[in-house]
């Protein structure tokens, strides 16, 4: 085992990614803010969300033609939490299940807003995948990228109904999903989900327990078992 | 004129119109057709609200949200395990396909492998649902454009794939067969030998829809050159599947960014077309699923033996992380963006749909093509509706 061990600490190493991000960092250069690697799995670079347009852009001209999605995340802590201790749901809960810590730094590349912005390409030629995320300001205004990969257009008309992101420039905002006069952005983290609130979920005990009318008849199905394979064991 | 017949005086009124169109510019106003919600075409409720000048389209806006469940939203308040019951209704004719990105991710985050076992009986599930989910569209792109009889062989052949589904998960539509770790349960006894037979059942199929329609010469006039996508425009909107493969692009993740799948294992080769047009994708469609059945037969006969499940604590619980997983299924380039802050359920995801990417190219490819090709164009980019949705 002591051989193997050189070459697995070499395979951590992903030399692709590193040369990538090389080559992504010096062209974009200041724009650039923070970037985080996962060797042989992904990369994220996040960029000035003044620069949003122009990143993309540099990234698309680097070889990154094909758009996969485009899509926000809302860090905040949501206020009911997973709603798994409503008044109708707190009895259910086992006593002896350890507490659930709750990291509350935000993601990969970093960055303070409550708001991120994520878009995902990737290089055919190169064969592989990266992630590009911008914080969203107060003002939650970010310059479209609907001209630069027309796919991008549907998902932020997504992440406007979603999250309630504005994108300077693009010309239908309208809701995709959503009724028009649907009020509020339901994937913000302080949206409610009235189901949860107004009925007892019953999956907050993921493992169900034996009925009691079939215990009796399952214990002496096993006893069966038992003794047709000689008894003691 | 008195006493002219009905038939003279139907051939006067219409030499005058005749006339009329030669010599008077019409004055053809917009007309709004809406195309669906309930049309055939739309494998759900999509609605296209196609404004007409004459015969041709002026402007098509697909209207959504007719099946708008809220996944994401109701992913952040379940487990783990228990997010895969949903994950199974995105796609629901291709459920089994769905799971194993999600539960590929999770393991991902969790740095936990399954046993190799597991991941070569997980690919075979994964191309059986292929197989169902393309057979179907195979028939169906035949009753789009009016040929009854492939429909009928579809979904009498396909059963035969999900009776095999069935007979490994459970289920027909909706497996929930995957989990973190590895598999439910291993293949029952003599399954592999039926497998094969179905196999060889859907080859026959896809030949008798190669004789049916693509040698059909009323197949060929309604798809050839209809719905052209080039390839810069394809990888822009992020088309997949076979919709990028049919422009042209030959991008497969199941060999191009292979999760840990068993498709390296076996010998098997991408499909592509030049055209880009609506036969393109029927095409490539076709081929897809007999290399499909080629590579069940390959891994069938090459299940390594060893447990089916890694070791997992019992309550999931995956580390503070975020990844991107995406594998090809039946519709195209399905991910998942998990974030995950240490809890027993995720913090946020992003389910990254095919058909979502696929149909948002509508409105730029039905610009200016005739009504009935609307519909071609539609059963040839095939999507889901719960899988544009979610």
């Amino acid at each position: 085992m002591t051989d193997e061990t050189p070459p697995e600490d070499n395979a951590v190493v992903d030399e692709k990614r590193e040369a990538l991000l090389a080559g992504l960092s010096e062209s974009l250069g200041e724009d650039l803010v923070e970037s985080y690697l996962r060797p042989h799995e992904d990369l994220w670079l996040r960029v000035r969300s003044e620069s949003w347009q122009d990143s993309i852009r540099t990234a698309k001209s680097a070889g990154f033609e094909y758009f996969g999605f485009l899509s926000a995340i809302d860090w905040e802590i949501a206020p009911e939490g997973r709603y798994e201790d409503t008044e109708f749901d707190g009895g259910l809960e086992e006593e002896d299940e350890e507490p659930v810590e709750i990291d509350s730094s935000t993601g990969y590349g970093g960055g303070g807003s409550r708001f991120q912005l994520l878009v995902q390409l990737y290089s055919l030629s190169q064969q592989i995948g990266l992630i590009l995320k911008t914080d969203v300001g107060e003002d939650m205004t970010i310059d479209t990228i609907r001209d630069i990969f027309a796919g991008a257009d549907w998902h932020e008309r997504e992440t406007h109904e979603m999250f309630g992101v504005f994108f300077r420039g693009h010309p239908t905002l309208q809701p995709l999903y959503l009724p028009t006069e649907f009020e509020g952005h339901p994937l913000r983290k302080d949206f409610p989900l009235l189901a949860r609130q107004v009925k007892p979920w019953p999956g907050v005990v993921d493992i169900e327990e034996i009925p009691e009318h079939l215990e009796a008849q399952l214990e002496a199905e096993v006893m069966a078992a038992f003794e047709a394979n000689g008894g003691a064991s | 004129m008195t006493a002219t017949s009905d038939r003279e005086q139907m051939a006067y009124i219409s030499s005058q119109a005749a006339d009329a169109r030669v010599n008077v510019e019409l004055d053809t106003g917009d007309m709004t057709l809406n195309i669906g919600p309930q049309h055939p075409a739309t494998h759900g409720t999509l609605r296209i609200a196609c404004q007409l000048d004459g015969e041709q389209v002026v402007v098509a806006e697909p209207i959504m949200g007719y099946m708008h469940r809220g996944y994401e939203k109701l992913c952040e308040v379940r487990t783990y395990p228990q997010c895969t019951t949903l994950i199974n209704r995105i796609d629901w004719l291709g459920s089994f396909a769905n799971e194993v990105p999600f539960i590929l991710a999770a393991e991902r985050l969790m740095e936990v492998e399954a046993p190799p076992r597991a991941q070569w009986i997980r690919t075979i599930l994964f191309e059986l649902s292929r197989v169902a989910n393309l057979a179907l569209f195979l028939g169906d792109m035949g009753v789009q454009i009016g040929a009854l009889t492939p429909v009928f062989f579809a979904f009498r052949d396909r059963e035969r794939v999900l009776n095999q589904i069935e007979e490994v998960t459970g289920g027909r539509f909706h497996p929930n067969f995957d989990r973190i770790g590895g598999l439910k349960d291993d293949i029952p006894k003599g399954w592999i030998e039926e497998t094969h037979s179905v196999m060889v059942k859907m080859r026959t199929f896809c030949d008798e829809m190669e004789d049916l329609l693509v040698g059909n010469e009323i197949f060929q006039a309604r798809c050839r050159g209809v719905g052209v996508i080039p390839p810069e425009v394809a990888l822009s909107y992020g088309l997949s599947g076979a919709n990028l493969r049919a422009s042209g692009v030959d991008w497969d993740l199941r060999r191009d960014a292979n999760p840990g799948l068993a498709w390296d294992q076996v010998d098997w080769r991408v499909w592509t077309h030049p055209d880009g047009d609506s036969f393109a994708r029927y095409w490539v469609r076709l081929q897809e699923t007999r290399e499909a059945t080629r590579i069940v037969d390959q891994l069938l006969d090459g299940i390594p033996s060893g447990p089916i499940m890694a070791k997992v604590p019992r309550i999931i619980k995956v580390p503070a992380g975020e990844a991107y997983l995406s594998t090809e299924n039946p519709l195209g380039e399905m991910g998942y963006y998990i974030v995950s802050k240490g809890d027993l359920g995720p913090f946020r995801v992003k389910i990254r749909t095919p058909s979502f990417n696929n149909i948002s190219i509508v409105p730029w490819v039905m610009k200016g093509v005739y009504v009935p090709d609307v519909i071609t164009i539609l059963g040839s980019l095939y999507f889901i509706l719960g899988d544009i949705d979610r």
